[in-house]
């Protein structure tokens, strides 16, 4: 199973839209990434068996209307709920970014669900993000500087649960003040999350859910900062998750 | 059965989700789908009965008018689909709504609210009291009924000519005798077609003359632009624009330079070359007419549409940038007018329409998953009667394709559809919406304006249309050619492709429709949206039909392409229109339009910008000038706009639409299309148009500067560099109006040779004018600004040297690029000199010598400099003593619009290299950026300003912030 070049599947279709940037953040730190659309899975729901990772990419599935990630959730829970426990329950690593992050908390593998933002307004800007628990995907990582863009990133969860969740230590990123707070001096959590929730975790980690993209903050020039300092690492932030996955399998 | 299922969120929620179902579920079944409609972290579920709703007085109801796209309606059916596995017909209609609850008690208040909340155009409301906690709505489906019978007609023409122009005006009598909406055929066009039919000894069916109508629309065929005018024989478009393109690629190609114009005017949009492997393509629309009467779904019309503009480029290039332009009324503004004399058709208020253009754009671009990168708001009252609202798209697409047998590959932009392939529909349904888009946006909005011309968007069946495209069967080599189905429907269409092959058959029953009912001519003129036609080679439609399942897009073989000369629309096996291809194209009468010189109106006073200026020098006066200056929502930020368009989708971003702490709107964008490149693409645009009012010529002239300028000044390269045109006009039959159309064409030819800036795609939209009556009933006519919207798209070579618009450092040094004249009016644009300040600027730029680069346009150098200082949150010390010493008084030097200029600030250890390449060039050294919040500027002796950064940085934000 280990030390091998892991293959990741990256589900589309029916709106998604971030596919092909998350394949080229998985593919430029030596992954093995193949595009698949829902319908082509549901065909050949077997193929699921040969990866080692799942990402369920941003987007717009099915324009979120009812809800977003509802209906895109709805048609891989129809089809493949088997097929996904089956994934679940080997060694492997799931993650959902943004759109993803609403299906894969509507498939019910992640705990807590998203809403509209409390302005009730779309937003694209970079925000900060406190690691709180641990997790293969965040290995080596305390604090990080990613792009948000959504409508529906409000996380809400019962307190009840929360506290469930802080005891297993489920809670992948805070928002918090840091450098992009500091620069642009905008609200930290940007829809009003509960508890500054950004993305959970859950399957000891291996499963993780964020409404930030790291695919978006792969190279140094995409983070609004750079043109100050340009000196930097040609490196963005965000890279450091995609390299996490991929070692999870080389170690 | 009708069924209603109701979901509404657990948190203090002042609103509900309906779903009126009309089918034959189980209870059981039913209760799964509304799981399948609900969180249960968020939201209950209630069947056939009412939430409880406490502390509310009233309930209203919005929901669609029978037959307007319903997006949310359209998923639910797909998610009963899939859920109960029903087939292609399913008896399963499902009708959205959302339900608003009040607590005001008095009815007249409620109706009040009510028509906030809807346009009556597209939606209903139906207000229901709360009695005992529950809201009692009737289970009434909003099923489109149409008429059984629809007979395709005969249109006598041996009428008067009086007949004839009403037939145009008003449209073709249907049974009832009622008119069914405009042809907007001149009586020559009339005559020519009651010629044409006479030679053919029979009488023109219905969507004959239709069809001609849509394809000899203003519209479609540019007659303003493809006429002779006064002296000029070929016409505007021949003759300046497509004549400047062509002069500078015999310059370039005689010069030894590489001529990157590949597919220019040919193609939905022009593409040039991005580098060995890839094309680049730019296209941008407008959708003026429909975001007046329903500024949301004209605007998400007009980005989607303009998206499929890019997917039908050549063989099909993917969108990966989008861009917008909007001109509203004043937002204030509250006036009501009518479209008609009896006051029962209101026009929307600019707010509303501003609302709604806005998140038109959001929910067009966001869902398409393509950056809205580009942008600017201009508001003039002007714009009262009809907006403009822009949208472009940039597209990217590989140069070669692979094609059959193996290795062999095609060029990515010729297309041709063959004798005998199946010419194929993608894509959504054809229904009512959108008849007579194309005649309609020809002429003045008034009270004969048809609201089916309105349509809405679904931006996801076109998302799903687009993938199955351009990121797979164009690859497998499955089509032949491909155009996109806008403005005119099948009927341009086709009749456009047909052009490659030589003809075409189509039997129109097979087109399918989202309800029974519609007469052919219908079908054959519809706009819905979401739908390309392709060429579909006979021995690949299997394979085609196959994957476009797969991808759930619906494909249709709706007849053939043929050599018959011939456009042939069959119905149900009788031949209901039988047109030569040489008359459609080619028959429309030429006019000799004729122009009138306008005496130029300019009174000294006119400013540029239009800001009432009067003052002497000292402190207070110029810093209270700038900061109302500033405060102008013509200058200052719209950051409200652009963050909530994702601008960083497919992360190519490298200059976003909003730049430093500071968050200043920049003037042009940087982004990278193709991940392993380390190419950049810029984009940019400009438009002047309170400039039109003394001199369309300068008008023009400065667009097309600055659009250039703002690209050269974050690092976009000259040499490969290209524009678009995109004329908005008015009253296009008055010949004073004409004559500045000239004067502004003649300019653009002018600047783009002069330039070597080719133009490589344009679109016009020449009568933007309302004729409507007023509060008390009084006619009043309102025409735009001629506005002249100037796109530009370079490439560069290494997005590294991206430099962005704010100060950087304090102790940087600031200098101020090119000429300063007394240009309070209108500014001439100085080819010669600005050519040389451009020049130079690339290559400080490119050595890296630059911290900050900010093209200096409305407003003149003190907002440039408000604006580098809020960008940075620096301060700085600035003397204007160096500018220009002809200059008497400061507010010249100040607030001049003198084109050709940049600021820019420069690290002290690059000082000596920078200055010594701007040697040759105007450059003045202004002062340094300092750390302090302090701005300071002096003139001589004396202190003209004094503000802090903090204090710009609120004012240049206040307006924006108030529309969060």
């Amino acid at each position: 199973m280990k030390n091998k070049k892991p293959k990741i599947i990256i589900m589309s279709g029916y709106g998604l839209n971030c596919e092909e940037e998350t394949k080229f953040a998985f593919e430029s730190v030596g992954g093995i990434a193949d595009i698949v659309h829902i319908n082509d899975l549901i065909a050949k729901p077997k193929i699921l068996r040969e990866y080692d990772i799942m990402a369920f990419p941003g987007g717009f599935s099915y324009g979120d209307d009812t809800g977003s990630g509802k209906a895109y959730a709805n048609k891989f829970k129809n089809h493949l709920a088997k097929e996904l426990a089956e994934f679940l329950s080997r060694d492997t690593l799931v993650i959902g970014i943004c759109n993803g992050f609403q299906i894969i908390t509507n498939l019910g593998i992640l705990p807590g669900a998203l809403t509209h933002n409390k302005n009730g307004k779309y937003i694209d800007r970079w925000v900060d993000l406190k690691v709180t628990d641990s997790s293969p995907w965040l290995k080596g990582i305390k604090k990080i500087s990613l792009p948000i863009a959504h409508g529906e990133g409000h996380y809400v969860i019962l307190k009840k649960e929360y506290e469930k969740l802080k005891k297993n230590k489920q809670i992948a990123f805070t928002y918090a003040k840091g450098e992009i707070f500091k620069f642009q001096n905008l609200e930290y959590n940007p829809n009003g999350s509960d508890y500054d929730i950004a993305g959970v975790l859950a399957y000891n980690g291996r499963v993780l859910g964020m409404m930030p993209h790291p695919e978006r903050g792969v190279f140094a020039h995409q983070n609004p900062m750079w043109h100050k300092n340009k000196k930097v690492s040609k490196e963005g932030p965000g890279l450091q998750i995609f390299k996490n996955a991929i070692r999870y399998f080389a170690i | 059965m009708i069924l209603r299922i109701y979901v509404m969120g657990k948190a203090g929620n002042t609103k509900a989700d309906s779903y009126l179902i009309d089918s034959k579920l189980s209870k059981k079944e039913l209760t799964k789908l509304a799981e399948a409609l609900s969180n249960p972290i968020l939201e209950n579920y209630y069947i056939n009965e009412s939430p409880k709703i406490s502390g509310f007085s009233h309930a209203i109801e919005i929901g669609f008018l029978p037959g307007v796209t319903d997006n949310i309606g359209h998923t639910v059916k797909e998610m009963a689909t899939d859920m109960f596995h029903f087939g292609k017909n399913a008896d399963f209609h499902v009708y959205t709504s959302k339900i608003f609850f009040l607590k005001e008690n008095k009815k007249e208040e409620v109706e009040k609210i009510a028509l906030t909340l809807y346009n009556p155009l597209i939606e209903r409301a139906y207000i229901s009291p709360i009695k005992s906690k529950k809201i009692n709505l009737p289970n009434k489906i909003q099923k489109v009924i149409l008429k059984k019978n629809v007979p395709v007609t005969e249109v006598t023409l041996s009428v008067s000519e009086e007949e004839l122009i009403k037939i145009s005006r008003e449209g073709i009598k249907d049974e009832k005798g009622l008119r069914r909406g405009p042809l907007a055929l001149d009586l020559s066009s009339m005559l020519a077609i009651k010629d044409y039919f006479s030679k053919l000894k029979r009488n023109p069916t219905d969507i004959e003359l239709e069809s001609l109508a849509q394809t000899w629309s203003e519209h479609c065929k540019h007659t303003i632009f493809a006429n002779p005018i006064d002296n000029i024989k070929d016409g505007l478009y021949k003759t300046y624009i497509k004549g400047a393109t062509n002069l500078i690629r015999k310059q370039k190609q005689e010069r030894g330079e590489e001529d990157f114009c590949i597919s220019v005017f040919s193609d939905n949009a022009g593409g040039i070359i991005f580098d060995d492997d890839y094309l680049i393509t730019h296209k941008v629309e407008t959708h003026n007419s429909p975001s007046a009467l329903d500024p949301f779904g004209g605007a998400v019309t007009g980005i989607v549409g303009v998206n499929r503009d890019t997917i039908g480029f050549g063989l099909g290039a993917k969108p990966v940038a989008n861009t917008y332009g909007f001109c509203f009324g004043q937002p204030e503004d509250t006036r009501a007018l009518f479209r008609d004399k009896e006051m029962k058709q209101k026009m929307l208020p600019p707010k509303r329409i501003m609302d709604g253009v806005i998140k038109g754009i959001n929910v067009g671009g966001n869902c398409s998953g393509i950056p809205t990168l580009s942008g600017f708001v201009k508001y003039d009252d002007r714009y009262r009667g009809k907006p403009l609202v822009f949208a472009g798209t940039v597209g990217l697409i590989s140069r070669n394709l692979p094609a059959s047998g193996g290795i062999r590959k095609k060029l990515s932009h010729e297309k041709s559809a063959k004798i005998g392939d199946y010419i194929v529909m993608v894509g959504g349904r054809v229904g009512l919406d959108g008849i007579h888009g194309a005649t309609f946006s020809s002429v003045t909005l008034d009270s004969n304006s048809p609201a089916t011309a309105v349509q809405i968007g679904d931006p996801i069946t076109q998302k799903k249309l687009s993938d199955a495209i351009v990121k797979e069967a164009r690859d497998l080599n499955l089509y032949n050619s491909i155009t996109d189905d806008g403005a005119g429907g099948l009927s341009c269409s086709v009749a456009e492709m047909a052009k490659e092959c030589g003809g075409a058959k189509v039997y129109l029953e097979k087109v399918p429709l989202k309800y029974p009912g519609l007469a052919p001519w219908e079908i054959w003129i519809s706009e819905s949206q979401e739908r390309m036609t392709l060429a579909v080679p006979k021995t690949k439609w299997k394979t085609f039909k196959k994957l476009m399942e797969r991808r759930g897009v619906e494909a249709t073989v709706i007849g053939e392409f043929t050599n018959s000369g011939k456009i042939v629309v069959m119905y149900k096996d009788k031949k209901i229109m039988d047109l030569d291809m040489e008359f459609l194209h080619n028959g429309l009468p030429k006019h000799h339009l004729k122009t009138e010189a306008t005496s130029p109106q300019p009174s000294p006073e006119r400013r540029g910008s239009s800001f009432p200026f009067q003052g002497k020098a000292g402190d207070e006066v110029y810093t209270k000038v700038l900061e109302n200056f500033l405060a102008d929502k013509n200058i200052s930020g719209f950051s409200f706009i652009s963050e909530q368009y994702d601008h960083e989708v497919q992360a190519s971003s490298v200059l976003k639409p909003l730049s430093g702490p500071g968050r200043i709107n920049t003037d042009a964008q940087v982004f990278r299309p193709v991940l392993n490149s380390n190419k950049g693409v810029v984009v940019s645009s400009a438009t002047y148009p309170s400039y039109g009012d003394i001199s369309a010529y300068h008008m023009a002239a400065c667009a097309l500067d600055t659009a250039i300028r703002n690209i050269i000044s974050v690092g976009g390269t000259l040499s490969h560099l290209a524009i678009l045109d995109n004329f908005c006009w008015c009253s296009s039959n008055d010949k004073t109006r004409l004559y500045q159309l000239v004067e502004a064409v003649k300019a653009c030819y002018d600047y783009a040779v002069g330039y070597g800036t080719p133009f490589i795609s344009g679109k016009d939209s020449m009568f933007n004018d309302f004729k409507g009556y007023d509060d008390k009933g009084n006619p009043i006519a309102i025409s735009i600004p001629p506005t002249l919207l100037i796109s530009a798209i370079s490439v560069m070579p290494d997005l590294n040297k991206t430099v962005s618009p704010e100060f950087k450092n304090s102790g940087d040094v600031i200098y101020l690029l090119g000429e300063t004249n007394d240009e309070l009016g209108v500014p001439k644009v100085n080819l010669e000199k600005n050519l040389k300040t451009y020049l130079a600027l690339e290559k400080v730029i490119q050595k890296e010598l630059v911290a900050s680069s900010l093209s200096v346009t409305s407003g003149g150098l003190g907002i440039a400099l408000a604006k580098a200082c809020v960008g940075g949150m620096l301060g700085c010390k600035v003397s204007l003593s160096q500018i220009c010493r002809s200059l008497a008084s400061a507010d010249l030097k100040m607030f001049s619009e003198s084109q050709g200029r940049i600021l820019i600030s420069v690290s002290p250890k690059n000082v000596k290299e920078f200055e010594k390449i701007c040697a040759g060039i105007f450059c003045v050294k202004l002062g340094t950026v300092s750390k302090n919040n302090k701005i300071i500027i002096t003139d001589g002796k004396n202190k003209v300003v004094e503000t802090t950064v903090k204090k710009l940085h609120d004012i240049y934000h206040k307006f924006s912030n108030s529309q969060k």
